[in-house]
């Protein structure tokens, strides 16, 4: 159960990102999850509404997009999302193929909204 | 509404330490192995047939995680290499910042070989980098066959996979050549080794395998200390 520690990093983040513009105020951020990272999905969303409920950010959404495994063909360049553990070139069979991406555990964007600042 | 695109690590603080102590190994010549596995598939046990096997030119070092108790590094501090005991006190996995915090007062250069074992869990571990060269899986024999496939993160993370307790093989019903195609599928290229720390099979190829890795390790280390 690692994903409140993912949560609070994501968090942690939006605050710090949002505090370099004035007057601005986080709605949503978009974070990109590999399916190789062993994050669950659910759980994470679950530790981050629980983080943000009773804050100021109570109305901040985590929107979370889910990456496939991808792989390239050593042959023919083709890059191609591998279904189960079959890692063959979708294009030419070719069996030798390289790891690309699925392993992402990243802040994709923030959305900000303008609020009036009560001390300006 | 206004889109600010970020293109940042989750764990990007996590990650800079990490870096920074992988740079910190690689000049001290520290090769760092992060061992990994469900709860009682024999990390500890690995690691003193290790410590009892290794010969006098190898200068190791052992930091072990738990959430509680000092009983691992008990157990390993009967080898004479330094042992810490990191206890999370509840958290699941080892972060690089608990790392960093222990190495405090340890000499990296008097240290060629430093293996982290961290809290049994095939799960959270293989989210954080913790430095280390190279991940190494444990997969025993009274687990499933299907685990790679089941926990494929960390199986596809690994260079290694050590397969533990093989003098039981006869008593279970554990099909071994599965579970190394099933590592395989996962990750392609993972070396594969199958130990018995009772009865000690298989150790002298682990060896063999940190030996080779160590080498590797050190022309590495020779190009970035040049």
């Amino acid at each position: 159960m690692h994903e409140l520690g993912i949560a609070n990093s994501i968090f942690e983040a939006t605050l710090c990102e949002a505090g370099l513009h004035r007057c601005m105020r986080p709605t949503q951020v978009t974070v990109r999850i590999g399916e190789l990272t062993a994050v669950d999905p659910g759980a994470l969303q679950f530790c981050f509404n629980a983080l943000t409920r009773d804050t100021e950010f109570a109305k901040l959404k985590l929107k979370i997009e889910v990456c496939p495994r991808k792989h390239r063909c050593s042959a023919c360049g083709t890059e191609f999302i591998v279904n189960g553990y079959d890692f063959r070139c979708r294009r030419c069979g070719e069996e030798k193929t390289d790891f690309v991406s699925g392993d992402q555990l990243e802040l994709a964007s923030l959305e900000m909204e303008q609020y009036e600042s009560v001390t300006a | 509404m206004n889109q600010l695109p970020l293109e940042k690590k989750v764990l990007k603080e996590n990650d800079r330490i990490a870096a920074e102590l992988r740079e910190r190994f690689l000049t001290h010549g520290t090769l760092c192995l992060n061992l990994i596995s469900s709860p009682g598939s024999g990390k500890t046990s690995l690691l003193e047939r290790t410590l009892q096997s290794i010969d006098g030119d190898w200068r190791a070092a052992v930091l072990t995680g738990d959430i509680q108790t000092e009983n691992d590094a008990s157990r390993l501090r009967r080898f004479g290499f330094p042992v810490k005991q990191i206890t999370t006190g509840g958290t699941c996995h080892l972060d690089a910042s608990m790392i960093e915090r222990h190495l405090v007062g340890w000499d990296l250069d008097a240290i060629d070989l430093l293996f982290i074992e961290n809290v049994g869990n095939l799960v959270c571990p293989s989210s954080y980098d913790l430095g280390e060269a190279a991940k190494v899986v444990l997969l025993s024999v009274t687990e499933g066959e299907d685990k790679p496939l089941k926990y494929p993160s960390i199986f596809f993370k690994s260079e290694l996979a050590v397969i533990t307790k093989t003098d039981l093989l006869p008593h279970v019903h554990f099909n071994i050549t599965e579970a190394e195609e099933n590592a395989r599928r996962v990750h392609p290229g993972i070396d594969i080794l199958r130990v018995s720390n009772t009865r000690g099979d298989g150790i002298t190829r682990w060896i063999a395998w940190l030996d080779k890795r160590r080498t590797q390790y050190y022309s590495k280390h020779a190009v970035a200390t040049v």
